[in-house]
């Protein structure tokens, strides 16, 4: 059978829990071969996408294929050529972290010895160690260790580093790098954005159920605002008004503003006609990208406050100390 | 707060426990006081007069199993008649009810990690163990509040009752003392609670050794107990001879067992890391064993360890069986009431009183088998809740196939208890009858036959799982209960036979006393097997829980 083009598709996948609405007509496409970065805030209903996708929940409406095949219906032909590691590890206390990944290997179908030795090494995990005495670092290693032994198509990844330290991240990055090399697929589901810009060629964003955004960052980063900052030798009037400006502050003869990067051209047209002493551009950054549709406010009507762009703030300077 | 004490906090966290347990702790303590409730109402209705108790009292006191089962009477008033029939039911769900809820609140804290969140408050490190104490505490205190209102309504005199509840509450009390121990010597809350229900186990079967052993003085209508039930926290309730000469004395061996417990808790806490128990872990294999790499494999080796135990527990019980087999046999022929009796509560009467005792006995074999395959089965519910169960259905190991892997172990498991429970009970009984190819024979039969009733409930575990999931635990204890219930207090509280026939149980050929007959079994194992065939095709449309 020819590779398909897309390893993963779902077109309006909805799921309802009682009254509770967590998918909402959800759709996704990951390209085979592609890293595929799959984002949003806590409760967007990230991790019961990848529930669904992998067959442990029905959904209430809308269709997934995974590799071709139905999830619900052909799970286990389906889980032969996928790996999974969960957001939460939770393994059995009283085994060994060796014998729960040989065991997860198996499982799946196979294990490669000395992959899995290699990558034991490469992670730094004591496999004799009982798992009721690992951290939770220690149990993604697990299942990291156990995922990257096996020869998927397809690795769906959901958080998997968030307990993982600086060096261990460095590891899984030339991990996830070498899958990509081999031509096997990873929908991969982060917070780290330096993670995501690192290894990811397209990412959905998703929103209360929905996906707001999808495509490569390239084409992302035009959705996106580039902040100005411009003295100027009368005080700039009027540019508060111009379309596609936001967060204007004045104060005498300089001037802030975040401008939609498809207005720039009438909005420094404008500016240019006060004289313009010096003018500083901050391009757009990722994480400006992902607080405009993780903050509060509805992320279709394009209004921006000034919480969000707070939220901008916070995320560089987060990002600043990271 | 500057104090430093290492129980500041304590008053927070027993607030918080107590709104945990709100409706648990007054589930146990409704359910414990209804049942001695029932029981001493239905003595008064069934027993017209002081003649019909004593010579219901005559009866229980020559039977050595009964003795066993119940308790050593004191007299044959109302009260004491209503003691020996429920009084060591009421002290074991007493300490369940206390070593569960001790456990709840400090070792299954630790291994979720909220104790964890909560000791990075200001709160001493000896706080959780002692809001446990405290709750332990609250409850009993409440248990003797509920019995000594509830006995005193069915007309039983104010200071019996008031004895018989404070007995059942102390009795609660020292087995808080053992849970907070063993909660800190295992490193997980079900090896603690394994623990502590062995510890109960072990407390019961030593008072009725005690109690089966004792001298029957006054006609017949007074047991004193031997020895062993000196040496049982359970022995000591009935010790204090609610309803008889009341001695409320004895009520400080308990409460000082309590205390010293509850000490050595404190003093092994101190000593010891957040998370750590005192059994330590040895380091495992880097590589799995062929073995473990299957569905099967793996519930094997979760279920394992706990089979273990309960294939010690169930040993000793039917070493115990088969040794009082034959005074109790003896006994039996000199008394065609006692046989006829006993031979109903087995489910058949016949001429051979040795028979009748063990078909009597069988039941109780039954109920402990079953209750090895409630707990297996709540596995199932467990790796669910867990998010274990979430990894490996998404390798390529289908529901079907991971369910199947877990009803097999409990399957084998039930099969094996009640084989070893059945040698044990031949071994000892044919060592005191010179014949022990035909106890060895006789009795395993009678303890396998037990099999299907035990695999019916197993069935029904699994049906609930695969339907309402949420509901799983408490269906599962409950339909042991029931089953329980009717089997060991069904004759006692006159219930319908509608309601008996509820029980599997009920259903079972009385054997070794009657004849065996192939229909129930085939007939019971066919509903086991539909049953969890239901349940495993109810558990593949529904989804996985978060």
């Amino acid at each position: 059978m020819a590779p398909d083009e897309y390893a993963i598709t779902a077109e309006g996948l909805t799921k309802d829990f009682g009254k509770f609405r967590a998918l909402d007509g959800l759709d996704l496409s990951v390209r085979t071969g592609e890293v595929h970065g799959f984002l949003g805030p806590n409760g967007a209903g990230k991790s019961t996408t990848i529930r669904a996708l992998l067959g442990l929940l029905k959904p209430t409406a809308g269709k997934a294929t995974l590799l071709g095949k139905d999830p619900w219906a052909d799970a286990v032909e389906v889980h032969h050529k996928l790996a999974y590691v969960p957001g939460d590890v939770s393994l059995w206390r009283n085994l060994s972290g060796g014998e729960a990944i040989d065991l997860f290997g198996t499982l799946r179908g196979g294990i490669d010895k000395s992959r899995k030795a290699e990558l034991i090494e490469r992670f730094q995990l004591d496999p004799t160690k009982k798992c009721r005495a690992y951290s939770k670092g220690n149990r993604q290693k697990v299942a990291l260790v156990s995922a990257f032994a096996s020869d998927s198509e397809l690795l769906i990844l959901d958080e998997p580093t968030s307990g993982l330290d600086p060096l261990m991240e460095a590891v899984f990055q030339s991990c996830v790098k070498e899958v990509k090399a081999q031509g096997r697929t990873v929908l991969l589901s982060s917070h780290i954005l330096a993670e995501v810009e690192a290894l990811c060629d397209r990412v959905s964003i998703v929103r209360r159920g929905r996906t707001v955004e999808s495509g490569s960052l390239q084409e992302l980063r035009h959705l996106t605002r580039t902040s100005l900052s411009v003295e100027t030798q009368r005080p700039a009037t009027g540019l508060a008004e111009l379309p596609g400006v936001h967060n204007a502050v004045a104060e005498g003869n300089h001037l802030k503003l975040d401008v939609d990067n498809a207005q720039l051209e009438p909005v420094l047209a404008k500016v240019l006609g006060f004289g313009v002493v010096s003018l500083n551009s901050a391009p757009p950054t990722l994480e400006e990208l992902f607080m405009r549709h993780y903050g509060d406010a509805p992320a279709e009507d394009g209004a921006d406050g000034d919480g969000g762009k707070g939220g901008a703030d916070r995320a560089k300077a987060e990002a600043a100390t990271r | 707060m500057s104090e430093k004490s290492p129980y500041t906090g304590t008053q927070a966290l027993l607030k918080l426990a107590t709104r945990r347990d709100r409706i648990q702790l007054a589930v146990w303590m409704y359910g414990t006081a209804a049942l001695a409730y029932s029981a001493a109402n239905s003595v008064k209705s069934t027993y017209e007069n002081e003649k019909a108790r004593v010579d219901a009292v005559q009866l229980l006191s020559d039977n050595p199993a009964l003795l066993l089962t119940r308790g050593a009477p004191v007299g044959s008033s109302q009260g004491a008649v209503s003691m020996v029939q429920v009084f060591s039911y009421l002290c074991v769900l007493a300490a369940l009810m206390s070593t569960m809820a001790v456990v709840r609140h400090t070792r299954q804290n630790e291994e979720t990690g909220r104790a964890e969140l909560i000791g990075a408050q200001p709160v001493g490190r000896q706080a959780g163990l002692m809001a446990a104490l405290l709750l332990a505490l609250q409850a009993n205190i409440g248990l003797f509040i509920f019995l000594g209102i509830v006995l005193p309504l069915a007309g039983l005199p104010i200071g019996g009752s008031l004895a018989a509840a404070a007995a059942v509450a102390s009795v609660g009390l020292a087995f808080a003392g053992v849970a907070a121990v063993t909660a800190q010597l295992a490193g997980t809350a079900r090896g603690a609670n394994s623990l502590a229900g062995a510890v109960i186990g072990a407390a019961f079967l030593i008072r009725g050794v005690g109690d089966a052993l004792g001298d029957v003085t006054e006609n017949g209508t007074v047991v004193h107990s031997a020895w062993p039930s000196w040496l049982s926290p359970i022995g000591w309730g009935t010790l204090v001879h609610p309803f008889g000469d009341e001695r409320w004395w004895v009520l400080a061996l308990p409460l000082a067992f309590a205390l010293l417990t509850m000490g050595l808790a404190l003093r092994l806490s101190a000593g010891r890391d957040l998370g750590a128990g005192l059994l330590a872990d040895r380091p495992g294999p880097a590589e799995a064993p062929r073995a473990l790499l299957s569905p099967l494999g793996l519930a094997w080796r979760l279920q394992r360890g706990a089979l273990l135990g309960w294939l010690v527990g169930i040993a000793v019980l039917g070493a115990t069986i088969g040794a009082i087999g034959k005074s109790a046999a003896d006994a039996l022929k000199d008394n065609a009431d006692l046989t006829d009796t006993l031979g109903k509560i087995g489910g058949g009467g016949t001429d051979d009183p040795a028979g009748v005792f063990f078909a009597s006995m069988m039941v109780m074999v039954g109920a402990v088998a079953a209750g090895f395959t409630v707990q297996a089965l709540l596995r199932l519910r467990a790796e669910e809740t867990s998010g274990r169960l979430e990894a490996v259905l998404a390798t390529s190991v289908s529901r079907g196939r991971w369910v199947a892997g877990h009803v097999l172990v409990a399957v084998l498991g039930v099969v094996a208890l009640l084989l070893v429970s059945g040698l044990a009970a031949g071994l000892t009984y044919g060592a005191a009858t010179s014949d022990v190819g035909q106890a060895l024979g006789d009795l395993t039969g009678a303890a396998l036959a037990q099999a299907p009733a035990a695999l019916v409930l197993a069935g029904f575990v699994v049906v609930v799982f695969g339907a309402v999931p949420g509901l799983t635990s408490g269906a599962a204890w409950g339909g042991l209960a029931l089953c329980l219930v009717v089997g060991q207090l069904g004759g006692l509280l006159k219930l319908p036979q509608a309601v008996r026939d509820l029980s599997p149980f009920t259903h079972l050929p009385a054997l070794p006393a009657a004849e065996a007959e192939a229909l129930p079994f085939i007939v019971l194992l066919a509903v086991a097997v539909v049953l969890a065939a239901a349940g495993a095709a109810l558990f593949r449309r529904r989804d996985l829980a978060p």
